[in-house]
């Protein structure tokens, strides 16, 4: 039925309609409003039978998940920011003993320095923990992908983390389009452990593993990985029939069957992109965008075959490696090595830091102009001249002080300030 | 999965809490239908407390639960030596999760037992000390907090030994170990504050808190019995002599954790709700260095001199304890022959006592009953 | 100001339109100064952009017309609804308000009709109104009903009168020529 409802809400009544059996969360902003939801639901029995453990943090959110996992039930939990990286060594554990629980990840910048807003450094960090990675555009498919991701866990006996770009979709009042229980229970059956800490039968969970099976197990975990790529766009065909409806899936091209130029993003950011390419369009450039839906495994194969044939490819993204650079850059790179598209790697968004039209509109231009160096990180609307000032400030004095406090001065807004 | 029996001389007359007893009144370890739920083969050190600990603790707990059990295991000692990829020597389901999470993922097998109407299964989560007054701490006192059904058990050998023997939260004051070397003009460990994980749970006020050591096997096996008697977050906490760490020879575990309750350094106590219901008297008061000087972690304290200062102060703690949880017991005063560590075996370096155990104790009149008269 | 936003998308939502409301995404405390938006439109929103050139603003506060740039991208054909017992000129903004069309601007005392209706100065409800009052991108009808559907029982009954209140004071202001 459609509703127009917070991002949170509808998340919450999209995970309770799939049944967890634990619950695990530990607040912190922006995933908060999803799981007072669904504790609320949990008290009122609208999730029967459910447990909503509430822990002392994140890491006991993950390691209690663990626990339920193993003991062969549907777990969920939900975090952000520094809440995933204090999960951290968890979230290699239920990675690496297989575990299907399932996470929402409402995105958020990791600090120092403190920061609430959206980015996505924290799912970012942890790419590489063994979880599968989705990432919604929109709350529609952030509740259609939860129904999704719980399924293809247990298919799979691997975790799930649903990415969802926080307050930029978790606050965000929209229409969303809730599915009925039933639609829900035809789809997701219930949870078959592979594994299971049964007194009638007495396993062993967790064994230590030296050099002689380690390496094993771990191309296990790869090779299931790369099973997801086949699994994923399965149960995104089986959802559009289910729910007739698209949702999902690895990537999705918009507009990019002849464009010349390719933009990639993941994430809610994509429908200001998609507007600023139909506005483009207009003017009869050929520029199209490619959705990464799925981060983790990588879909290199699709990412190549929808990219190959552009001349370039704008990659723009909440997140990079210090250092190094684009995170998600490199990994299109990767998938087209060997080939012709020219890839730019642009951050942007980074802590909340609105992604406008406008300021899209010039980035595609300076790169149309060849003003942006390709294969070099770039930082789109950064303030260089408060930049260059700070680093002045660094060089003449002895003792500068704090960056972020040195540019706050000098900027002189307020965190609160609509930017 | 293959269950291996037990073996008739793992029943047999010298088994703890055996000897010479009708087959009722035997202990768990004694019982030839005991679950042996860490079975042979595992590869701790000879003398290993931890072992010993975790054996009787959980084949009690698998009685209690008529082998409905579930154990979720902190990273350590005892998770390396019970599982070597493939091998396995639980005979109960088992999970081992990371170093610092054991009571959070026991009480999320709680819940999801829960959530399933399967509440006849009952967890066990358990840890050295590491694991429990240290980096697993805060998933402790959560699990307590929120009194989620489970029983956990710190098995507290006082050190990191699995890195390597390391100072914990729970290392003595003075001892040494890899960390704490007895160089420089504090040999040894600090004296710090301490940190006394089962008053702590205590003051959590969980419906049952006990200590308990490996030298007095039937004491903890009714420990973990009354534990399971009970819902909610429980908490024992054993002490387990370690060899390796301490430096103490391994025919000396059994006394070595007789001899910290004997002089009063390990109190012997159980609570309920936040009182303390009962504690263990003890029969007969021994001066620290008795304990002291069987470990080489205390040696400095002896050699090239005696440390009187440093051991004045571990005596007075230990006196701390004894007025704190008035462990004397009544005619204490008298001289009191008991023998403090002869369960083992009669003691090579000391001459045997006679053995005159306090009449007012259960356990003791089991000894009586069990021991006879002194050899 | 969050749920008047919320409010809004709602109503819009319920006349069949598609609608997007979204806070400044701030650390949210009662009292701290807070922005929210709303797009409405015909055809389905994928911009996720904070609204810069807004078509209409609501201020609840009037103590923050100091603070922050309030109407900055507001076009002189845009809505300006404005809480306050004072007329523009008596906020002195006379000279800024005169680039904007007269029937588009209006202050109103929603602190005090809400006070009246509802017992509280929660002026949220009466805001929508008067909204839906001095321009035809919602309806009244569309506001009560979202009123009432977040608001059961009595709690909607006041909420809605209030809402109707404001929206005849504004409603009347028009008609009257009255620049309130």
């Amino acid at each position: 039925m459609l509703e127009q409802l917070e991002g949170s809400q509808a998340v919450a009544r999209a995970v309770g309609m799939c049944r967890p059996e634990v619950i695990a969360a530990y607040p912190i902003s922006p995933q908060t409003h999803i799981v007072e939801a669904l504790s609320d639901m949990v008290r009122t029995s609208d999730i029967d039978p459910c447990e909503y453990m509430m822990v002392e943090s994140e890491f006991a959110a993950m390691s209690a998940c663990i626990g339920a996992s193993a003991a062969g039930a549907r777990a969920y939990t939900a975090t952000a920011s520094q809440g995933l990286l204090f999960m951290a060594e968890a979230l290699y554990n239920a990675s690496g003993l297989g575990l299907p629980i399932v996470m929402t990840l409402a995105n958020r910048a990791i600090g120092a320095p403190i920061n609430i807003w959206n980015d996505h450094s924290d799912s970012m960090s942890q790419r590489d923990s063994g979880w599968i990675q989705l990432f919604a555009e929109t709350n529609q498919e952030a509740v259609d992908l939860h129904i999704q991701a719980f399924r293809l866990a247990e298919e799979l006996s691997l975790p799930v983390m649903v990415c969802m770009d926080g307050f930029i979709l978790t606050h965000a009042f929209e229409q969303v389009d809730l599915p009925s229980q039933d639609q829900v229970d035809d789809f997701l059956p219930s949870f078959k452990p592979r594994q299971m800490l049964d007194p009638a039968e007495p396993m062993t969970i967790g064994a230590m593993v030296g050099p002689e099976a380690f390496t094993e197990v771990k191309y296990l975990m790869h090779a299931k990985q790369l099973q997801a790529l086949d699994a994923i766009p399965e149960i995104a065909a089986d959802f559009t029939e289910g729910f007739g409806r698209e949702s999902g899936g690895l990537v999705r091209s918009y507009r990019a069957d002849d464009a010349e130029t390719i933009v990639v993003a993941l994430g809610s950011v994509l429908g200001t992109i998609e507007d600023v390419i139909d506005e483009l369009r207009e003017q009869g450039v050929k520029i199209g965008a490619l959705a990464i839906k799925c981060f983790r495994p990588w879909p290199i194969d699709e990412v190549r075959e929808a990219l190959v044939d552009a001349d370039r490819v704008i990659v723009i993204e909440k997140a990079f490696a210090v250092g190094a650079g684009g995170i998600v850059g490199q990994n299109v790179r990767l998938a087209l090595s060997g080939c012709e598209p020219t890839v730019f790697d642009i951050v942007a968004g980074l802590g909340g830091r609105p992604i406008t039209r406008k300021s899209l509109r010039s980035l595609f231009d300076e790169v149309f102009e060849g003003n942006i160096e390709p294969n070099r990180l770039h930082f789109l609307d950064l303030k260089k001249d408060v930049v260059e000032r700070e680093i002045g400030r660094t060089e003449n004095g002895r003792n500068p002080g704090p960056h972020a406090e040195n540019i706050l001065r000098d900027i002189g807004t307020v965190a609160s300030d609509s930017h | 999965m293959a269950e291996q029996q037990i073996k008739g001389y793992q029943t047999g007359t010298f088994v703890v809490g055996n000897r010479l007893l009708d087959p009722e009144q035997r202990s768990t370890q004694a019982r030839t239908e005991r679950s042996n739920t860490l079975t042979s083969g595992h590869r701790a050190c000879q003398g290993c407390g931890e072992a010993l600990g975790a054996r009787y603790t959980l084949d009690a707990a698998m009685r209690a639960t008529d082998g409905k059990l579930v154990a979720a295991n902190a990273t350590g000692c005892l998770e390396v030596f019970s599982t070597p990829y493939p091998e396995s020597s639980w005979q109960l389901p088992w999970i081992h999760s990371l170093f610092g999470n054991a009571p959070a993922v026991a009480a999320g097998v709680a819940a999801a037992l829960k959530a399933k109407g399967r509440e006849d299964v009952r967890v066990v989560g358990q840890a050295g000390d590491g694991g429990t007054v240290d980096i697993g701490f805060a998933c402790l006192s959560g699990m307590f907090e929120r009194n989620d059904d489970v029983l956990f058990v710190c098995y507290d050998n006082e050190g990191y030994m699995n890195t390597g023997v390391q100072r914990s939260g729970a290392t003595p004051p003075a001892a040494r170990t890899a960390n704490t070397k007895p160089v420089g003009p504090e040999p040894g460990n600090v004296f710090g504050q301490g940190k006394n994980v089962p008053l702590i749970a205590l003051a959590h006020e969980i419906p049952y808190v006990a200590t308990a050591t490996v030298a007095e096997p039937r004491d903890l096996e009714e420990k973990v019995e009354r534990a399971m008697e009970l819902r909610g977050a429980r908490y024992i906490h054993v002490f387990v002599p370690c060899p390796l760490g301490w430096g103490s020879a391994s025919e000396d575990t059994i006394r070595l954790a007789r001899l910290v309750k004997e002089t009063g350094i390990f109190p012997v106590f159980e609570a309920e709700k936040g009182e303390v219901t009962s504690v263990s008297k003890i029969r007969r008061h021994v001066p620290v260095t008795e304990y002291l000087k069987l470990q080489r972690r205390f040696a400095h304290l002896f050699k090239p001199e005696l440390n009187t200062g440093v051991i004045e102060r571990l005596q007075a703690g230990a006196d701390r304890n004894i007025e704190r949880f008035d462990l004397l017991a009544d005619d204490e005063g008298a001289e009191f022959p008991g023998e403090a560590t002869d369960q083992a075996g009669p003691p090579e370096s000391e001459p045997g006592r006679p053995v005159e155990p306090d009449a007012d104790s259960d356990v003791s009149s089991l000894l009586r009953e069990t021991h006879g008269k002194p050899r | 100001m969050v749920t008047a936003s919320e409010l809004l998308s709602v109503a819009a939502f319920d006349e069949g339109r598609h609608a997007q409301a979204f806070p400044t995404f701030g650390s949210e405390r009662t009292g701290a100064p807070v922005v929210s938006f709303c797009r409405i439109d015909d055809k389905a929103i994928r911009t996720r952009e904070p609204v810069s050139h807004p078509d209409a603003v609501i201020v609840q506060d009037p103590t923050l017309l100091h603070q922050v740039d309030l109407f900055g991208g507001l076009d002189p054909d845009g809505y300006i609804l404005l809480n306050s017992e004072r007329g523009f000129d008596e906020l002195g903004m006379g000279e800024f308000i005169s680039a904007f069309q007269p029937e588009r601007v209006r202050t109103m005392p929603a602190t005090a009709i809400a006070r009246e209706h509802l017992g509280r100065p929660l002026p949220n409800s009466v805001l929508l109104g008067g909204f839906a009052g001095l321009c035809d991108l919602i309806s009244l009808d569309a506001v009560t009903q979202a009123l009432r559907d977040r608001f059961p029982g009595k709690l909607g009954d006041s909420n809605t009168a209030a809402a109707t209140a404001a929206c005849e004071h504004v409603r009347e202001s028009l008609t009257g020529g009255v620049h309130a």
